[in-house]
């Protein structure tokens, strides 16, 4: 078990603490953090890009800001990672792809102008799956990043960059996107804590978009306090999201501590029917790390319910054509004219082959295939039987949830059927890698929030319990998470084994 | 009996502007094949009389007043683009020569 002496063992609320009262100077964790990305990112490859000078330079700001007095954020000082689907003001962002290789943003988005505002410097930019299509990061089109827990297995994805970069000590908190899972597995998988809050809850505007109904930022950690933290800090009202949620952000850091007192008596908890009866997608060592979890929620009070939501055994074919629909519009704009790469520009090809050469040569596998499955379940003759009929059994997914949550104040699961598995083993069979977001699509169909919390080991590996509220109940998932956090005498993100530094 | 044809997936290729390979054909056909017929499920679940949801948080007529709002420079909306000229984004040919 690792010390907590050094700064990079720290939770984000204490090295907060740490900056406001003196202790510490944001330079001085900032460069921890950056130290620890130079000693061990080589071995983990978390991170597309890092910002040594920006990160020390907002540092240093943040602390002249702290010694004068102003008015400071309750993580200002405080480091962050950022998934590279967010735009980043000067900072190179690619989300992943070769299409956008050496773009350099010339804005930043919402949630970013928060970050910067609230005074925390920002490392770098962290590695994913291209265009966030993936639950391995085995789709960046640059390299794979290593889950710290066993370098030879994946981090999850998408986003399994900040995952591991959170996991691996490199950053105290991270950036992610969750589309169908993207936040919540990577942190399953790698042991630690993350977000997906309400859909409108937190702006879209400045995300390379995936798929607009479904894409949210949210916040990576180590512990549900410190992603709460961020979570206020990154949401809240946007006029420049159309589909931003005009209403006050819910309490999540004030739920993060009341769960934290261990107490959940009079907490209704849902368990599915139809994910209890498709649990032989799952692994037993997931669903035993699970119910143990369990039973140490009812030991706090908490009363278990089982719901019926028929209509979630379709949430996976409905989201696979949703998403890809709403991508291959979305993608569309990757067309060798505004920002990217262009191919075969030679005076011999027409715009028309220029595009096409364009998105074959700067467009990874996975892209493709949604882009083509995508463009299938919108072409005449199959609109209706498809996309039109996903978003009708979405209907029915949205009043199960509701349903549901007329019984219960939150819904609980495993995040994800199993543990971080081996590099190769589901590339091949893209239908096998989907069914990793089997428990996490549902509340990125609804909308509602949903939590990945880590809960125990399956052979060695960690294994997240998700908890999922209601829309704009986002403060109920995580007092649910931070009182199962109370059980544990360790966290679980600190029980990773050592990585061999530099 | 598959759901879709390798020509079908060359046909929708060229509709999203993708030079697909061969290979890439004749990987995607079977594997789409696969992601497809999961979909057929979809057929059993009984939607008469249900509205299709489009957006998870319902909000419509959001507006905003209409005034001038800040935007980017000339310079900062070109500096991404490939290939720009006399401040423009500068384009291949757009008719083919026969046209």
């Amino acid at each position: 078990m690792a010390q907590p002496s050094r700064i990079i063992d720290k939770t984000a609320a204490e090295l907060a603490a740490d900056i406001r009262e003196g202790r510490l100077t944001s330079v001085e964790v900032t460069t921890a953090f950056l130290d620890r990305i130079e000693a061990v990112d080589a071995t983990v490859k978390a991170f597309l890009h890092v910002d040594r000078e920006g990160a020390l330079a907002a540092a240093r700001e943040a602390d002249a800001a702290i010694a004068a007095d102003e008015e400071a954020s309750p993580l200002a000082g405080v480091p962050v990672a950022v998934k590279d689907v967010v735009v980043t003001k000067g900072l190179p962002t690619t989300a992943a792809s070769k299409i956008l290789e050496g773009w350099i943003p010339p804005y930043d988005a919402t949630i970013v102008e928060r970050i910067k505002a609230a005074r925390m410097p920002i490392l770098g930019k962290t590695n994913m799956d291209e265009f966030a299509m993936g639950s391995s990061t085995e789709y960046s089109a640059y390299f794979k990043t290593r889950n710290p827990w066993d370098t030879g297995r994946i981090p999850g994805g998408s986003g399994g960059g900040s995952a591991a970069a959170v996991a691996a000590k490199m950053a105290p908190l991270a950036i992610g996107t969750d589309t169908g899972g993207s936040i919540r597995q990577p942190g399953a998988v790698t042991g630690t804590f993350g977000a997906k809050p309400t859909y409108g809850s937190n702006s879209r505007y400045g995300l390379i978009a995936f798929s607009s109904s479904l894409d949210t930022p949210g916040p990576v950690s180590r512990n549900a306090l410190d992603a709460a933290l961020l979570h206020e800090v990154i949401s809240g009202h946007d006029p420049r999201d159309s589909t931003s949620i005009d209403a006050p952000v819910p309490p999540v850091a004030e739920a993060a501590r009341l769960g934290a007192s261990g107490d959940l008596t009079g907490v209704k908890l849902g368990v599915v029917k139809e994910f209890a009866e498709g649990a032989e997608a799952a692994e037993p060592g997931v669903i035993a790390a699970y119910e143990a979890g369990v039973e140490q929620l009812v030991k706090l009070g908490a009363e278990i319910v089982e719901v019926s939501c028929p209509s979630f055994t379709y949430a996976l074919p409905t989201y696979y054509l949703i998403a890809p629909s709403e991508a291959s519009s979305n993608l569309a704009r990757y067309d060798g004219v505004r920002y990217g790469l262009r191919t075969g520009d030679d005076g011999k090809h027409s715009l028309e082959e220029v595009m096409s050469l364009t998105r074959e040569a700067g467009f990874g596998p996975e892209v493709k295939r949604r882009i083509i499955l995508g463009t299938y379940a919108l072409s005449a003759g199959y609109v209706d039987a498809f996309y039109g009929k996903a978003q009708k059994v979405r209907t029915l997914i949205k009043r199960d949830f509701e349903a549901a949550f007329e019984q219960v104040d939150a819904i609980i699961s495993p995040t994800t059927p199993f543990v971080a598995f081996k590099f190769g083993e589901r590339t091949g069979d893209p239908y096998q890698m989907y069914l990793a977001d089997l428990y996490t699509i549902p509340s990125n169909l609804y909308g509602g929030p949903g939590v990945s919390v880590p809960v125990g080991l399956a052979d060695g590996m960690p294994v997240g319990l998700q908890v999922c509220g209601p829309v704009m109940g986002d403060d109920i998932a995580y007092r649910v998470a931070a009182a199962l956090e109370s059980t544990q005498d360790t966290p679980l993100a600190d029980t990773a084994p050592e990585l061999e530094g530099n | 009996m598959s759901t879709i044809s390798r020509e079908e997936v060359a046909h929708l290729a060229r509709l999203a502007r993708l030079e697909v390979t061969d290979d890439e054909l004749d990987a995607f056909a079977g594997q789409l094949d696969v992601i497809l017929e999961s979909m057929k499920a979809l057929a059993e679940v009984d939607t008469d009389d249900v509205q299709p949801t489009s957006h998870a948080v319902p909000l419509v007529n959001v507006f905003r007043e209409d005034l001038p709002q800040p935007s980017l420079s000339r310079e900062a909306a070109l500096a991404g683009g490939p290939d720009t000229a006399e401040d423009r984004f500068r384009v291949p040919r757009i008719l083919d020569e026969e046209a």
